[in-house]
């Protein structure tokens, strides 16, 4: 029951707590190009991949009481946070799924801004891409963030890192 | 004359109940409704399994395209002379309106879940790779096949475009609501699409309202929501979803234990492996599909036979609301009293939730992700939809989900032994007969 849900379940489970609609959208995304199997379809929205399944799927699990969301009023946006419930550990105790080890992964993207996440993710998505045709496609569809050439570095080394962790 | 330019000697039309006619006149537009690709769309319906649920639901891909293609004619038509709108990408939008569904397979989101597929991979194979529609493209510009699968994947450098085919107010959705709306007989899914196309105001990088047709748009918005709840998560129709899941699951599975069909389902060979070729993909439409499910029936697996006999026949399952917090550990009872009872809940019981559609609601933007509905101030200044719309502001932050279980309960009836047959009803049904 709740397969799905349940692999979200267990990466709540294993990040603790998750800050921010837009770096949640894109840490799974991320999780997913490297092997983690979640099955969220994603789409490019207007500024980079995102997935309707997955924003639905986490309201459900509110709903459902198996993940708590706080929202903070910050600046000039709202931001929340993302934690599992008591209800949502005893789901996933008795959930049949599989568990991969994704402390690795979670560890080297909370070190990363969600702007950082953001061009990962914008990357991956047009891997099948040749790296040049990449880059370029990356300086169209985000043309609004100015990235930098070094940006674009560091996220290369980032993805040939984040590959192999397991 | 370039071929991008040329144009039928006589404007063709089609006869469209929604749309009264869809006027063709680029030649480009014509030779890509004749390819094989775009006629495949005639055997893929356009909302599934909804067909039996509402019987009128038999409409095809093919006419949604249609009428997405025609929606855009019509808005370029007033977008013309208009200074933030380029007349070089009217054939680009038109191509792309026209081809956006090009890589739905037969029961297309069943298919996707079940066998790790994804249309709009196969809509830019189709696009990019050898097809006759990709002849056609080509015969354009070089690089035109290119363009217009990144309108498609929502991409290309021009947003204005892309958000023409893909937005909370776009061709797509305005033409899927009110031609589902029409096929099912509700009425529910209509609204003043005229008036909206009167209203839609091209900017940069968006298509914005006046705020004028806000109210055509609050109709829009009901409709698309109403259109969800009662259509498209119609729990009826989910149920036929769930016994096609696990039809696909059942025939996979058995393909993986090297179970001998006695109609070899060689159309879905490469569907069981999960990598079927552009070429095999196209070949499994919905009537081959049906073919496999009616010969299925009379397979010699007693699970594949039932559950396609349940498809074709109707013999749907039923549902009660179900909440997976509360009821989790109903849920474990019932699966292991189902299994004690010899009725395996791998294919019979069933947890839906509505995330598991493919569509969606309206929401305001979300952290710069979603483009919202924007309404054009008089002084030029933008408004996010649901903050001038009371009625929109109310349904749009409303965070309404839903949970159903699903079960077979002609089968339940038939369980031999009597104390467990009762103890499944009195979770199901709460209440054990005597």
């Amino acid at each position: 029951m709740l397969e799905k849900h349940a692999r979200l379940m267990h990466f709540f489970n294993s990040c603790e707590e998750v800050v921010g609609r837009k770096r949640l959208q894109k840490m799974i995304f991320i999780m997913k190009k490297c092997g983690v199997p979640f099955e969220e379809k994603y789409e490019f929205h207007f500024y980079g991949p995102y997935s309707e399944e997955l924003t639905l799927r986490i309201e459900e699990m509110c709903n459902l009481g198996f993940i708590s969301e706080a929202m903070e009023e910050k600046r000039n946006y709202y931001q929340y946070r993302y934690n599992l419930t008591d209800s949502g550990h005893d789901f996933l105790e008795h959930a049949d799924i599989e568990r991969p080890e994704l402390g690795g992964y979670i560890s080297a993207m909370n070190e990363k801004s969600s702007r950082f996440l953001e061009l990962v993710s914008t990357m991956l998505f047009f891997e099948h891409l040749p790296k040049e045709e990449i880059e370029e496609k990356v300086y169209t569809v985000k043309s609004r963030q100015n990235y930098k050439q070094e940006e674009l570095e560091e996220a290369w080394a980032f993805i040939r890192e984040l590959r192999p962790v397991s | 004359m370039a071929y991008r330019d040329e144009k039928l000697d006589e404007e063709k039309v089609f006869k469209d109940p929604v749309h009264r006619y869809v006027h063709v006149r680029d030649r480009v537009i014509w030779d890509l409704i004749g390819t094989r690709e775009f006629q495949r769309l005639r055997r893929v319906k356009q909302l599934g399994t909804t067909y039996l649920t509402f019987h009128g639901a038999e409409h095809s891909r093919f006419s949604h395209s249609l009428g997405v293609y025609e929606i855009v004619r019509r808005i370029l038509e007033n977008f013309r002379d208009h200074k933030d709108w380029n007349e070089d990408e009217r054939l680009l939008s038109l191509c792309a309106a026209l081809l956006h569904d090009l890589g739905h397979g037969p029961f297309s989101h069943s298919f996707e879940k079940a066998f790790r597929l994804d249309h709009e991979d196969y809509t830019q194979s189709i696009l990019l790779g050898d097809t006759e529609v990709n002849r056609v493209l080509s015969g354009v510009e070089e690089g035109f096949p290119k363009k217009v699968a990144d309108v498609i994947n929502k991409t290309y450098q021009d947003k204005l475009v892309v958000s023409l085919i893909s937005s909370q107010i776009d061709a797509d959705r305005m033409d899927y609501l009110q031609r589902d709306a029409y096929f099912t007989g509700v009425s529910y899914g209509h609204f003043d699409m005229e008036r909206i196309l009167r209203v839609m105001r091209p900017l940069e990088d968006q298509v914005a309202i006046k705020e004028s047709g806000m109210h055509a748009v609050e109709d829009y918005i009901m409709s698309r929501y109403q259109m969800y709840w009662q259509i498209y998560f119609h729990p009826v129709t989910r149920s036929a979803e769930v016994i096609l899941s696990k039809i696909l699951k059942r025939a996979k599975d058995l393909y993986k234990n090297g179970y001998e069909f006695e109609l070899k389902p060689v159309h879905f060979f490469s569907f069981f492996e999960e990598a079927p070729s552009l070429e095999e993909y196209l070949d499994l439409d919905e009537n081959v599909v049906m073919y496999y499910f009616q010969m299925w029936i009379k397979e010699k697996d007693p699970i594949l036979s039932d559950l396609c006999e349940r498809f074709v026949n109707r013999r749907l399952f039923k549902y009660i609301e179900f909440n997976p917090n509360l009821q989790m550990n109903a849920w474990r009872e019932l699966y292991d009293l189902f299994e004690e009872a010899g009725v395996d809940p791998r294919f019979y019981l069933e947890v839906d939730s509505s995330s598991d559609l493919p569509y969606d609601f309206y929401r305001p933007g979300e952290e710069g992700e979603r483009l919202p509905i924007h309404l054009l101030q008089p002084d030029g200044g933008l408004k996010e939809l649901s903050r001038l719309s009371e009625i929109v502001e109310s349904i749009s932050g409303k965070k309404r989900t839903d949970h159903k279980l699903y079960f077979p309960a002609d089968t339940i009836e038939q369980i031999s032994d009597e104390k467990a047959k009762q103890r499944i009803k009195g979770i199901l049904y709460g209440r054990e007969e005597q």
